[in-house]
């Protein structure tokens, strides 16, 4: 393309002139862009404020009216509601601890040598290309199911008796679904990590006499912090709205004893048809993803400094 | 300060042999220099004596005792590596420390001596930067103070100044060789650039597809290389190679050679070559004199002026290129007709097989040895 139709010559100009003249052209152009995503975010988010602040269930469509904050009153004087925060941060510590975790030591060794290392990657990275619902059946149905589960017939083939997980430990189970999904995400940003680490590095650490456990606490894990604070970010912004693990497992129970945030607000809204509160809940887990964004986004900053 | 030695040292890779059977004695405070083309085995002989190769065959001594299976760490040699290999998220203090630190030497004795080492490398000021905020040479002294703590019996380089520019590399080759002398230690170096070789070391080992081809100092190398290899891989502009053939020899060993356009008597022990064998030639292009009475005749092709010396690359009446070296006030332009002596007493010789004939004058420079 022709620049000079693009940027006309401005040598007339002052040069501040130019500057500000650059600076509205480079706007005009993006605003299409700016409009959309506002359009796109910011309708949602004013409606479900406005929602949360009035009296609004489907079942009744005679109270209506403004409500003030009894929404938000209700919501967090709510046993239920301190329960299922508990249970957001346990399932998103739960499962980034075990991915980053696990995560972190399936990629160095799978960064060694060994026979059949190509197909052992495909197999680790595989579950990543497995959908939340089909990997929440397949575990509930195939796996622990306390009759027809593989896990139930290896222990009855031991002679024990099968513990029915979802129903004894449901948020432990669901941790763990959970990180058997997000495992090799953790593992595939890792292992490329690792790879880009210099071997010489390595080899000059062994030279001063450190063994493999120092190695990898001086040499390995610096490189990786990296890595592993964009696994920690990524990962958290999904592990906060879990729902279809939830939905097709335990359906939030027993009782609430599995309840996320996202599972209250839906089952407020599309089981108690309470479209007031379950916006309150909707603003509430904004505020809270909100904090922890702006926890996260500091630690990955610093991280990327230097 | 320690003695190495190595015993016929083998490297396989797979079916591949890389080295194939060195055997070397390294004096105690010797600085010998590895060279030989890229990809001839360098590097894996020094990681071998590094211990981050494992020996295939032969054995390897430190002050006389075996050290094939021993770690690294515990053999008490020091690596400076071609990258650095500097820890990046260390600064400088820390990386120099790292090894004191896993040795357990307490913190007043490591700050010490870490004090000291960067005062001879004057790397004070930078104690507190991370490497990532270093120019080249600097990293290249934090590579060599993390060498010099840990006081080590012998220390190992791998190309450390290749990735410098020329500048840099002069002034470090400088100082690295004021380092060994006050340092007294040991040091095996790895090159493949001929001047660092010639500058630095005390005897030079050069190493061909894994095999050794000359071991010696580097005046030997240059005067007296044993085979074409040593010959044309020594010195810069390189040995001129003339094929030729034995005219005759003379009961003293003298030596008759012609090439296609000149003939020259080379002084070599009896029992040499027999008459009408195929030869091969060799004179460096300072020992070819530019001489009005010259009996070799050839037309100058280009002249490159470097100032201090001429180097004319001639053309001899069969086809055939030399490089002549001469002094820097030499006029002569392309298309100058000249005539030339070769210095008989400078010649070599290499039969067929390219191994020299051995002569029957010593060099002057190499009385003794
Ligand atoms: N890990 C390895 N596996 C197989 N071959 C190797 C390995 N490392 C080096 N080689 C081979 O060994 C030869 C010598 O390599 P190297 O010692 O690095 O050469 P230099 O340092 O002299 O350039 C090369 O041909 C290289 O391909
Ligand atoms: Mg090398």
């Amino acid at each position: 393309m022709d620049k000079v139709a693009v940027h006309p010559p401005v040598m007339d100009n002052p040069a501040g002139r130019a500057a500000r003249g650059r600076h509205l052209q480079g706007f005009v152009l993006q605003s299409p862009a700016i409009m959309l995503l506002l359009l796109w975010s910011v309708v949602p988010l004013l409606m479900t404020l406005w929602y949360s602040l009035r009296n609004y269930n489907l079942v009744d469509p005679t109270q209506q009216g403004f409500a003030g904050i009894n929404n938000y009153w209700y919501l967090l004087t709510d046993p239920d509601f301190m329960t299922s925060l508990e249970n957001t941060a346990i399932l998103v510590g739960g499962v980034l601890a075990i991915s980053v975790g696990l995560g972190t030591l399936l990629a160095v060794l799978y960064n060694e040598a060994f026979a059949g290392r190509g197909i052992a990657r495909v197999l680790v990275i595989s579950p990543f290309f497995i959908m939340p619902t089909v990997a929440a059946l397949l575990w509930k149905n195939l796996m622990l199911h306390p009759i027809y589960g593989v896990y139930s017939a290896m222990m009855r083939a031991v002679g024990l008796t099968p513990i029915d997980w979802l129903s004894r430990y449901p948020l432990a189970t669901l941790v763990m679904i959970v990180a058997w999904e997000w495992l090799p995400f953790a593992v595939l940003i890792l292992l490329t990590a690792i790879q880009s680490l210099d071997m010489e590095q390595k080899e000059a650490a062994r030279m001063d006499g450190a063994g493999m456990v120092a190695q990898f606490i001086n040499i390995t894990l610096p490189h990786l912090s990296r890595a592993i604070t964009v696994v920690i970010m990524i990962e958290t912004i999904f592990l906060l709205t879990i729902f279809a693990e939830i939905s097709v497992t335990t359906a939030g129970g027993p009782g609430v004893a599995s309840t996320n945030l996202a599972f209250l607000i839906y089952s407020r809204a599309l089981l108690q048809f309470d479209v007031g509160g379950a916006s309150a809940g909707g603003v509430v887990a904004i505020v809270v993803a909100n904090i922890v964004a702006a926890f996260l986004l500091r630690a990955v900053a610093r991280n990327l400094e230097t | 300060m320690a003695t190495v030695e190595l015993r016929n040292l083998r490297k396989t890779y797979l079916h591949e042999e890389i080295i194939k059977g060195v055997s070397l004695a390294i004096a105690e405070r010797e600085f010998i220099v590895f060279v030989g083309p890229s990809g001839c085995g360098k590097s894996t002989l020094l990681r071998m004596i590094a211990g981050l190769e494992d020996i295939s065959a032969g054995d390897l001594l430190i002050d006389g005792q075996r050290v094939n299976d021993t770690e690294p760490a515990r053999r008490g040699v020091a690596m400076v590596f071609q990258s650095y290999a500097l820890y990046p998220h260390m600064n400088v203090y820390r990386n120099m420390e790292f090894s004191l630190r896993l040795a357990g030497m307490p913190e007043a004795e490591r700050r010490q001596r870490i004090g000291d080492v960067a005062r001879i490398l004057q790397l004070d000021p930078y104690l507190d930067h991370k490497p990532g905020q270093l120019s080249g040479g600097q990293r290249q002294r934090v590579a060599i103070g993390r060498a010099i703590v840990r006081n080590p019996r012998v220390f190992l380089f791998d190309e450390p100044l290749s990735n410098l520019d020329a500048a840099l590399r002069g002034q470090m080759r400088v100082e690295l060789a004021s380092l060994h002398r006050r340092l007294d230690a040991t040091t095996i170096y790895v090159t493949h650039d001929q001047v660092e070789a010639m500058t630095m070391a005390d005897r030079i080992v050069v190493l061909d597809k894994g095999v050794v081809e000359q071991i010696g100092t580097p005046l030997e190398l240059y005067h007296r290389p044993r085979n074409l290899f040593v010959a044309r891989f020594m010195g810069s502009p390189p040995m001129n190679l003339l094929p030729a053939t034995i005219n005759a020899h003379d009961p003293d060993g003298t030596m008759q050679v012609r090439t296609e356009t000149l003939s020259v008597s080379i002084p070599t022990q009896q029992g040499g070559l027999e008459v009408g064998a195929p030869a091969t030639l060799g004179i460096r292009p300072e020992h070819i004199r530019i001489d009005p009475q010259g009996a070799v005749q050839g037309m100058v092709e280009v002249s490159e002026r470097l100032g201090a010396v001429t180097l004319l690359h001639v053309r001899l009446p069969d086809g055939q290129m030399i490089v002549v070296q001469t002094g820097g006030d030499n006029t002569d332009s392309a298309d100058t007709p000249i005539c030339m002596t070769f210095e008989e007493e400078h010649c070599h010789l290499f039969d067929a097989d390219g191994m020299a004939l051995a002569r029957s004058t010593d060099h002057p420079l190499l009385a003794g040895a």
